[in-house]
This record gives C-alpha cells, structure tokens and sequence, in this order.
C-alpha cells in the first residue's frame, strides 16, 4: 500500500547506491576479501541500511557488535547504542522496530537464555529484526566455546531460525534476510546462526559485494500489522491484550494469531528457496549413507564424505539450511535411498536428529551422533568411526587421547 | 500439492491457518479460489458470480482504503464506492448489498456494533447480525484480514473474498494480489458483465447466519 517513490539507482547520505536486491547479490561484482567471520559481520551491514543496532558485550559476538559500532561511527548506521542486558537489548530493539526500523543485533549463549522472553513477542508482533546469534555453551559449568544448543530453544519462537555453515554464508544470508523477513507475507523476525569461533574468530576467504552498494531502506508501510502509534498499538498487544477478556472470541483471536505466525513461518518458505537457491543443498542423494547436518557439522561431515571416498565408501550430505522453515519435504526426498542417516551435531541434546527423525519415514534409519559439546571440535574422523561402527566395518582412525 | 480446501465454514472449533496445510500464496497475475491457484482472471469471474449468487455481498473496507493517507488510497476508496455502486445496480430486489468499514483495529467499548462496523477481532458478530453470505475485505492490514477470515471460516458459513494490496490471503475463499484501482474496477466490469446471468442462492443454501 505504500506510496513511496522507489530509491533504487538513489544514493544515501554515505554515497552507497541503493540496488535492486536481487541484482546485489547475483550480478554485482565480488571482491574475495580475507576476513574473519565477525568482520564479514561488519561488512554485510555496512550494506545493509540499518536504522538500529543495539549491542551487549557477551563473546563470542562482542566483536562484531564493537565492530558495526565503528560503522555508526563512520556514519553507516542511523543508531548505535549499548542495552543495559540482553533482555534490554531485545526490547529496545522491539522499540526500534515497532518505529518503523530495520533493526539488527547480536547475541549468543547465556545472553540469548536471558532475552527469550523477548523472541515470541518478536513474532507475534511481526517485527521483521535481525538477530545473529554465535552460539556458544549455555549449560553450567561456564563456557564459552562453540555449542549450539540455544539454537534448540529458537526452534519454537515463531522466529525465522536459519544456520549459517560459512563466514560467505553469513554475508550472503544477512542480507537476503532482510529481504525475506521483510515480505508482507513474512514479516518476521530472523535468528541467523552460526557456530561461534569456528566461524566468527577464524579467517576466510569471502567474497564481498561492493562498499559503495546497498539494499534499499526498510518500508514499513508493507507491514501486515499497523505502524505503531500511541493511538494504534498493533492490535490489543499492549494496551489491552486479549486475556485481559475471558470469553470465547478472546481466546480464539489470540489462537488464531498464534496460528498466523505459524503460517506466516511457511510463507516464508517460497522466499527462502529463492533468495537461498532452496532450503537444503544435497549431493550424492542416490547412496545408502547420508549425512545431514547444518553449521559447521556440515563442513565436518564434508570432509569425513572425502575420508570415506578414500575407502571406497560412498556416502551423500545434506546441508540444511534453513530450521525453520523447516526443509522436511526436501529432506525426505534427499534421504529416500539412504538406509542411514547420520546426523553429527555440536550439542548435548541432538535437536536436529529429532527433528529428522520426526521427518523422515523408517525413523529407525536415523542415527543421532556423533556428538560433542561444550565447545570440543568435532574431527571428521569421529563421523568417519561412527558411520563404520553402524555399518559394521572396521575402523581405520584411532583418536589420540589428550590429557593427563 | 494439498488435499486441503479452503471452503466456506464453519469448519471447526478451531480452523488451522490454511498455510499450515500447505496452501500456498498466488504469484504475480494468478489469484487463488479455495486455495488453488487459478490465472487472476478466472478468479475475477469466480468473485463477481459469488457476489451476484448472495443474498448480502457486502463489501469490508479497511483503513488502508478509509483514511486517505495518501492519493493511492484516496483512488481506491473511490474505486470501491463504484464497485459497491455497481453491485447495487446489478442485484436483484431481494438482495441486498453492503458496504460495512472497519476504520481501525482498536479495542472498542463498551462493546463493537456488528450492525455498523466489523472488527477484527469479532468478524463473525458482523456476518451473523447483518446475515452476510459474501464478503470481501479490502485495505485491511494483512495480520488483520488473516485473523478475521480465520475467525469467519470457523464460525460462519460466508463465502470470503480477499483484495490484497501485497501477496494475498490463504484463509479467504477467493483471493487477489497486487491489488490497484484497475483491479477493483475489472471487478466491478465483471459483475456488470455477469449481471441476469447468475442464480440467487435459494433458500436452505449456506448463508452466512447458519451458525
């Protein structure tokens, strides 16, 4: 309904371009850049056209939340501010985007736990803000190593929840995003993921859009809900919510509501297979053994695939990539010849085989592990071992033990 | 794709969200009708015949429509009074057109008037006082036409048509994307075009009062 002019081929007040999206990321031309995964951070919302960035020092995100400060600096981004906590940070940048505001933050772990409250309301109130969250461990004892549990409590918040496997991935899927946590069908907010340190504290080689071209601004009059004002709060959320009434039509508007954030969850499957060339990438698809897997697994199961070949074992990957979404068409078609699947994660729990096994038919196939947590790598030699003990094959690596 | 259908209600205690049940929104040109994508004029037939088969088709407009915040709304508004002007001229005698706003979404006390206005919130209260058996909202917040067409799937037995702005609407009967002043007026073209053609429901056919 918006009747604004489109700025596209318009400059902003730093002389970026603001580009057609589309064209953004498929034609413009990319410079390989040797970077870490918190400065590709950076990179992606000096092109983002953010209003809003508010941050909270909790590793391993801090570093790209100082470094986006250095963007507000530089004049990149309307507003840079610290929260007094993470629950803070998550309802200023409620506020923000209530406003009318592309809004972005970051967070992991602990600090993720403490702000959950926040996420639900997110969604419900169709508050299109990106969140990266670098998971790290959640659980005491302390730990601030790469574990990506917190993902498992995202699942059901109504957030878009995707699960970045590369420092490339994250530049690419923050702003894509954007564009799809922005459709009026959509309309939701993103937990972008990754695996902190394996990505954000490790150098790669990333190809980057040009400096000088941006998205387009955020336009909030596409949002299926009213702008906020303090005469037309979104619908009864604040100023008189529905349980504030006991009576049938109470219950079934905020029933109904919560089943439109669901459904506003599937919507956004059509934009996440456009804008990420499908929800999953899958390779060898016709073999017996597959491995599915999202993060940083996915790269470890890559290349226990290669140590396997080397044996004469044939085995097939599927990376998922977006959670939800969840890709369970596309999964079961990927894994219909396999008569194994093994799914290698970095937690304790093993929320992504259930989800699999709560997907696939003949459960059974699915085998949950390996796993490791609390920050401990995942050696693709362990996947190689698991995949050889289920099959019954004799195993070829022996783990050095490490320790006193 | 999905056995599923969006039909007129009242389909259960408490409906699904037609998206959880793998309807899937039109693209650009196509428009859907019980949730299967049809070319857009197709779809346009399909509402006109709907508006002329009830004995009440009512048109809902929203604040996107009602308030001219801008001269695009302001050119809707005016297309929809002649939608609305156009179906009055077409029905026959026993048929009784409307055209009932929903100017905003706030809470209203001490109660809503379902005989004047429809709220989001209680859509159903509107279509039982006035007997609606075809709607169609227009300039209605998307969260907001998604709620309501939900609530009027389950409770009400009316036939729902939605004219969307941006990508449409799963939970309405009948549903246009993009929608723009030319659209509005094809639509009053075709029920100009179907007039004398189309049968009145009889009595004892869903209406939107059976609930």
């Amino acid at each position: 309904m918006a009747d604004t002019k489109s700025l596209i081929g318009t400059q902003n007040k730093k002389g970026q371009t603001f580009t057609d999206p589309w064209k953004l990321m498929h034609e413009a031309p990319r410079t390989p850049s040797f970077f870490t995964g918190s400065e590709v951070i950076k990179e992606a919302i000096r092109r983002a056209s953010c209003d809003v960035m508010i941050a909270y020092p909790i590793t391993p995100q801090s570093e790209a939340a100082a470094l986006i400060g250095e963007l507000f600096a530089e004049g990149y981004i309307g507003d840079y501010f610290r929260g007094e906590s993470e629950f803070a940070v998550m309802s200023q940048c409620a506020g923000a985007a209530f406003g009318g505001a592309r809004v972005f933050t970051t967070t992991a772990g602990p600090g993720t736990m403490r702000a959950m409250e926040n996420f639900p309301m997110w969604a419900g109130a169709r508050l299109p803000i990106q969140m990266i969250v670098t998971c790290r461990g959640i659980n005491s004892p302390l730990s601030i190593q790469p574990d990506t549990l917190e993902i498992a409590y995202l699942l059901n918040t109504g957030m878009l929840v995707w699960h970045a496997e590369t420092a490339q991935d994250f530049f690419d899927w923050i702003l894509m995003g954007y564009m799809v946590s922005e459709e009026p069908d959509v309309h939701l907010p993103l937990a972008l993921c990754c695996d902190g340190f394996f990505v954000t504290h490790t150098k790669d080689v990333v190809n980057l859009t040009p400096p000088d071209m941006c998205l387009p601004p955020y336009d909030p009059y596409r949002s299926p809900v009213p702008c906020m004002d303090m005469e037309c709060p979104p619908v009864r959320m604040m100023r008189d919510p529905f349980v504030m009434k006991s009576n049938y039509i109470s219950y079934a508007t905020h029933a109904s509501w919560q089943q439109e954030i669901w459904a506003a969850v599937e919507r956004s499957r059509k934009h996440s297979i456009h804008w990420l060339n499908g929800l999953i990438d899958a390779e060898n698809t016709d073999t017996d053994i597959m491995i599915v897997a999202s993060g940083t697994a996915v790269s470890q199961g890559r290349e226990a695939i290669r140590l396997l070949e080397d044996e004469g074992v044939r085995c097939g990957l599927v990376k998922v990539k977006t959670l939800r979404p969840w890709p369970d068409e596309e999964i079961r078609e990927a894994t219909k010849n396999a008569k194994h699947i093994f799914v290698p994660e970095f937690n304790v729990t093993g929320w992504l085989a259930k989800e699999i096994r709560a997907t696939v038919p003949n459960h059974q196939r699915v085998h949950a592990g390996p796993h490791v947590c609390g920050g401990m790598t995942m050696p693709p030699e362990i996947i190689v071992n698991e995949i050889k003990t289920a099959l019954g094959l004799k195993k070829s690596f022996v783990m050095a033990g490490r320790g006193s | 794709m999905t056995e599923y259908r969006v039909m007129p209600g009242p389909e259960h205690f408490l409906p699904p969200a037609a998206a959880s049940m793998g309807i899937y929104l039109p693209n650009p040109g196509e428009a859907h009708v019980n949730g299967v994508i049809v070319p857009e004029e197709k779809a346009m037939e399909e509402a006109a015949r709907q508006f002329l088969m009830a004995k009440v088709p009512t048109i809902f407009p929203g604040p996107l429509v009602l308030w001219a915040w801008n001269e695009k709304a302001a050119k809707k508004a005016t297309a929809i009074r002649h939608l609305y002007n156009t179906l009055k001229e077409c029905v026959g005698p026993d048929q009784i057109p409307m055209l009932i706003p929903m100017p905003d979404y706030r809470p209203k006390y001490p109660k809503i008037n379902p005989e004047m206005e429809i709220n989001p919130n209680h859509p159903n209260l509107t279509i039982w006082h006035n007997k609606i058996d075809c709607c169609m909202f227009v300039g209605v917040h998307c969260h907001q036409a998604n709620l309501s067409l939900k609530i009027i799937r389950g409770g009400t037995s009316c036939y729902t048509i939605a004219m969307c702005a941006q990508a449409g609407h799963e939970d309405a009967m009948l549903s246009f994307r993009d929608a723009s002043v030319d659209k509005i007026m094809r639509l009053a073209d075709w029920v100009k075009k179907l007039k004398g053609t189309v049968q009145v429901r009889t009595r004892g056919s869903r209406n939107g009062s059976s609930n």
